[in-house]
């Protein structure tokens, strides 16, 4: 369904917008086909990672050079993150000797970046990243490492290590161009970036430019947004491979095609309603490992913990809607995690879904099947005005 | 002060409000409702009261963009506080004497499941739920013996 389409739909549907038999405009079938190569093409997988024990995590290599120079690395392992903004890599992983990005005092700033599981701690440093063909020059990313001391203001569990981390860094390629924004340059309530010499970290601004940045936006070409490619994996499997295409629209083998454009609010969210339930801090997130969504009061499905566990796999139907009005229905089935998990080997569920109540976090398994193109707020691209997701 | 008004349907619990703008801070779960006054932080929000029959919520929206709600009982405690906003808020001022609890509960689980999803704590007598991506996070603390009367989970929002 075209966008002009879903917002005649909304007005038709008038004060009925919100019901089920509005929302449900677009095809329930998702597209799915694997990209042509190309210079802009990565490979991704999805396996237990290089910890050997992440339920659907979806990972690819980065290069990493020090800047401008041929002194290069190729670390594999690293978690293909929808759902942030920036190069994140365990020092542990790192050989390559980066630059440390200072402070006007010669101090090293260094960064804690919350995520909701956990929080990464440590120096930023500079990089040229190199993708597929892609570079993006000479851009700050974060080092994780406890070379500094923790500031109390810095939230825990700090996942500094592959054990807590689970991967060997995080690719976030998500729908903005930093980690923060205007928020961290002109104030220091964020709480991400600090100053700080071998034994005390103070709270800093940090200019937009020098923020870690989005890796895909700091490409030469292709630099408006991703594709990702998943095929569909009805049982778990072992490994399941897809493809990550940088740009959209930009080459023959990224555009839209049939998809929908679904456009975010500023804060990257849009609105999935189930059962009647309006939720709109409602987003699509590589990074997470499953569907998170509401709660066993309103879903019906038993949990254990911290996922559903019901009897029998369960059909869920959820409407998603985009500020721009577009909507489209989405399928999937919740199947009980202990039995998924009862499967040897298998890193790949596509039917692992867990209570979260405030939210509906469309996370890994709903990009199985699907090509789902992620837009970056501030960038032109096909079909809409970023940030949006389209499928 | 709020309105306030009597005969309140559950399903709108929210009657009025009033903004106060100012030097406000959160307090935190457990304490007292003269902290939120007595609180001295230096962060420019504004406030507003909302009322219903069994609790206040006093809404603090900071100027850069964090929401917290803090929930009031009859007998003057803060029994929850939820949050929304484009970072984590600080955890240590929102906990308060629970924060250490809730640390710990946290690096427990941390262990026992490697997850990348929401989170949630339950403790005997704490609740600690976080939800979100970076730039959008939402969560709420609760505390489910000090809950008044009548006061659902799903009202805390």
């Amino acid at each position: 369904m075209k966008a002009h389409q879903g917002i005649l739909l909304l007005l038709l549907c008038g004060t009925f917008a919100l019901s089920a038999a509005c929302g449900g405009g677009s095809s329930a079938k998702s597209t799915f086909s694997l990209p042509a190569s190309g210079p802009n093409v990565q490979a991704i997988s999805v396996n237990l990672g290089p910890a050997g024990d992440l339920a659907n995590g979806v990972f690819t290599s980065v290069t990493v050079c020090a800047p401008g120079t041929s002194n290069c690395q190729t670390i594999g392992g690293v978690l293909v993150d929808t759902g942030s903004f920036g190069l994140r890599l365990l020092s542990s992983a790192l050989t390559t000797s980066l630059p440390q990005q200072t402070g006007a005092g010669g101090e090293a700033v260094v960064e804690c970046f919350p995520f909701v599981s956990g929080t990464t701690w440590g120096p930023v440093q500079t990089a040229d990243i190199k993708i597929a063909s892609e570079k993006a020059a000479n851009i700050a990313v974060q080092v994780i490492s406890n070379a500094f001391p923790v500031p109390t203001g810095c939230p825990g569990p700090i996942q500094d290590t592959l054990q807590a981390l689970h991967a060997n860094g995080i690719l976030g390629i998500g729908q903005f161009i930093q980690d923060c924004g205007l928020a961290c340059a002109t104030s220091t309530s964020p709480g991400l970036y600090y100053t700080c010499t071998s034994s005390k970290c103070q709270a800093t601004t940090e200019s937009v430019a020098q923020q870690v940045q989005n890796p895909v936006a700091a490409f030469a070409t292709d630099n408006n947004g991703v594709m990702l490619a998943i095929p569909a994996a009805p049982n778990p499997e072992a490994t399941l491979s897809g493809a990550l295409v940088f740009g959209i629209g930009t080459q023959s083998n990224n555009g839209l095609g049939s998809a929908t454009v679904y456009t975010a609010d500023g804060f990257g969210n849009f609105t999935t309603t189930f059962k009647g339930q309006q939720v709109t801090s409602s987003f699509i997130d590589s990074g997470s490992n499953g569907i998170f969504f509401l709660t066993t009061q309103i879903t019906g499905l038993p949990t254990c913990s911290p996922w559903y566990c019901p009897s029998s796999s369960q059909p869920v139907s959820a409407i998603t809607m985009g500020a721009n009005g577009a909507s489209g229905t989405v399928k999937f089935t919740v199947a009980n995690a202990d039995s998924l998990f009862a499967v040897p080997g298998a890193a790949v569920f596509s039917q692992l879904a867990g209570p979260s109540s405030g939210i509906f976090d469309w996370g890994l398994p709903f990009f199985y099947g699907r090509n789902v193109f992620v837009a970056i707020a501030g960038r032109g691209a096909p079909g809409g005005t970023p940030p949006y997701w389209a499928y | 002060m709020g309105f306030r008004q009597t005969g309140v349907a559950r399903a709108m619990p929210v009657l009025g409000f009033v903004c106060l703008f100012g030097s406000v801070a959160f307090a935190s779960l457990g304490s007292d409702i003269t902290s939120i006054e007595a609180d001295q932080a230096h962060m420019q929000a504004s406030r507003k009261i909302l009322t219903a029959a069994q609790y206040t919520a006093h809404e603090i929206q900071s100027a850069d963009g964090m929401l917290v709600r803090e929930y009031v009982s009859p007998a003057g405690r803060v029994f929850a506080v939820t949050w929304r906003g484009p970072w984590m808020p600080d955890m240590h001022q929102l906990l308060g004497e629970y924060f250490d609890q809730y640390t710990q509960a946290r690096q427990v689980q941390s262990q026992m499941h490697a997850g990348r999803g929401p989170v949630r704590i339950e403790q005997p007598g704490l609740v600690v739920e976080l939800a979100g991506h970076p730039r959008s996070f939402v969560g709420r603390a609760y505390l489910p013996d000090q809950m008044p009367a009548g006061v659902q989970v799903e009202d805390l929002k």
